[in-house]
């Protein structure tokens, strides 16, 4: 244990994702042997992140203003929207070029076992952009693994009544890996192979 | 750092939660067939080069090399035997049964690396027949509960009372006293379930599909709400994917 600022920074540090003690610690003494202007500069990015940047008001991607980039783009189609888990997702599509429709992002996948239902995500929101009528297709682009896929059986299972194309990004994406680390071409592929359930 | 022997072993398991760590790997919770149930990283699964693919999703059955660690083991390589996934994961209904299992087999093994044989051979059992879609996933789910509580010690008594052990059916039912309960000894507050849904308890911890399969829907939904009861009961904190479980799709 050291005392007071570094321990709290080391703390802090330490409550993030994927940083363990050890790593919180060499982070910390890293910042304290810092030049100030470089700490100033990440404390400010910090800050700005919590008070300039929130959740898009129609498809929930890290917005800037009420409305995300992408939803406030005229060129895009709002036939098609591509449903996703987290903003990095979208991203990661974005990468492709593929895409030209809106996004929908759920907030994670259902998953029982850490408490995610239904009522967790961004569903209900999802439901009432398809009750408008625009929407043609629905792309279900959550994660290829356990929860991602049983979140598409279950989103699709709930917009049926609508008579809306459903589709999921086409097989050749591994399974157990995370959308956010295929790579742009096969990604794209899964795109343009993309099927309907 | 010390001169540290990893001693590898090897085992087959049942892969029950899988969490992100850092980057790009899991930290994967395993109920083993002779190691009881074992915590372990899984390096770099999540890249979509890895080598581990599919193979350390929740609810399959693989065959796997670990490496013991100071505190958590690691996994060196994995086969599968039989992966479940998409026979799962494309029925909600079966997805979230299947989620409560693998929660309640994690919370009836508190220590790791403890054998726990009779609930392995359940859970892979349970797994494998919602997979194969033998049953309604409610009915699978409530005959593994009262089975896995009866390996833990404390099924629910159906053809005894509770409390005096005087053998008979009886048409009364104690969460606390621990089953179905005799007149002399019927604590205030118990719960009056129908016979049928007594019959249907004592079919799904016998085995007796043939019943279970052709009990009536307002049946069942007593029987998972006692059972649900009975094991909360005895579990310190609540089941989260419990109340999650989805039996209103729940089409085989
Ligand atoms: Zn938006
Ligand atoms: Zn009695």
């Amino acid at each position: 244990m050291y005392e007071g600022a570094i321990q709290d920074l080391i703390d802090e540090l330490g409550r993030l994702p994927g940083i363990g003690p050890k790593s919180a610690q060499r982070i910390a003494f890293h910042i304290l042997s810092a030049d100030p202007a470089d700490v100033t500069r990440l404390a400010q990015a910090l800050q700005r992140v919590k008070e300039q940047v929130r959740f898009c008001s129609v498809c929930f991607n890290v917005a800037e203003q009420e409305q995300c980039r992408i939803c406030r783009d005229p060129r895009r189609t709002d036939e098609i929207i591509c449903v996703v888990e987290e903003p990095k997702d979208v991203i990661a599509i974005e990468r492709t070029g593929e895409f030209r429709g809106r996004y929908h992002v759920l907030g994670g996948a259902i998953n029982p076992l850490e408490g995610i239902g239904p009522d967790n995500l961004r569903i209900r929101e999802l439901m009432e952009r398809l009750q408008a009528g625009t929407v043609k297709e629905l792309i279900l682009a959550t994660d290829p693994n356990t929860e991602g896929e049983a979140t598409a059986t279950y989103l699709a299972l709930m917009v049926k009544p609508m008579g809306l194309t459903v589709t999921r990004l086409a097989s050749g994406l591994p399974v157990g890996g995370d959308l956010e680390y295929a790579d742009e071409i096969t990604l794209g592929r899964a795109f343009e192979g993309r099927r309907a359930v | 750092m010390p001169a540290f022997r990893n001693r590898l072993y090897r085992d087959d398991a049942v892969v029950l939660r899988n969490q992100k760590l850092g980057e790009a790997d899991r930290i994967v919770t395993l109920l083993t067939r002779r190691h009881g149930r074992v915590r372990a990283v899984a390096r770099g699964v999540r890249r979509t080069s890895s080598k581990f693919g599919a193979r350390l999703e929740p609810f399959g059955h693989v065959d796997l090399q670990l490496v013991e660690g100071r505190s958590l083991h690691s996994i060196s390589q994995a086969e599968s035997i039989r992966l479940y996934g998409g026979r799962i994961t494309g029925h909600y209904g079966r997805y979230t049964a299947a989620s409560a299992i693998a929660e309640t087999a994690e919370r009836l093994t508190p220590i790791e690396h403890e054998p726990a044989q009779t609930l392995f051979q359940l859970t892979l059992g349970a797994l494998r027949a919602l997979a194969a879609g033998e049953h309604t996933p409610g009915l699978i789910l409530d005959a593994y509960l009262l089975r896995a509580m009866g390996s833990a010690g404390w099924a629910p008594a159906l053809t005894e009372c509770a409390v005096c052990g005087e053998p008979g059916r009886y048409g009364a039912f104690s969460v606390p006293a621990g089953g179905c309960v005799c007149p002399h000894c019927r604590p205030a507050g118990s719960a009056r379930p129908s016979p049928a849904s007594l019959e249907l308890m004592i079919a799904l911890t016998n085995g007796d599909w043939k019943a279970a399969d052709a009990s009536e829907t307002s049946t069942r939904r007593e029987v998972s709400g006692l059972v649900a009861a009975h094991l909360q009961w005895h579990l310190e904190r609540e089941l989260r994917s419990l109340p999650l479980v989805d039996r209103a799709m729940e089409q085989a």
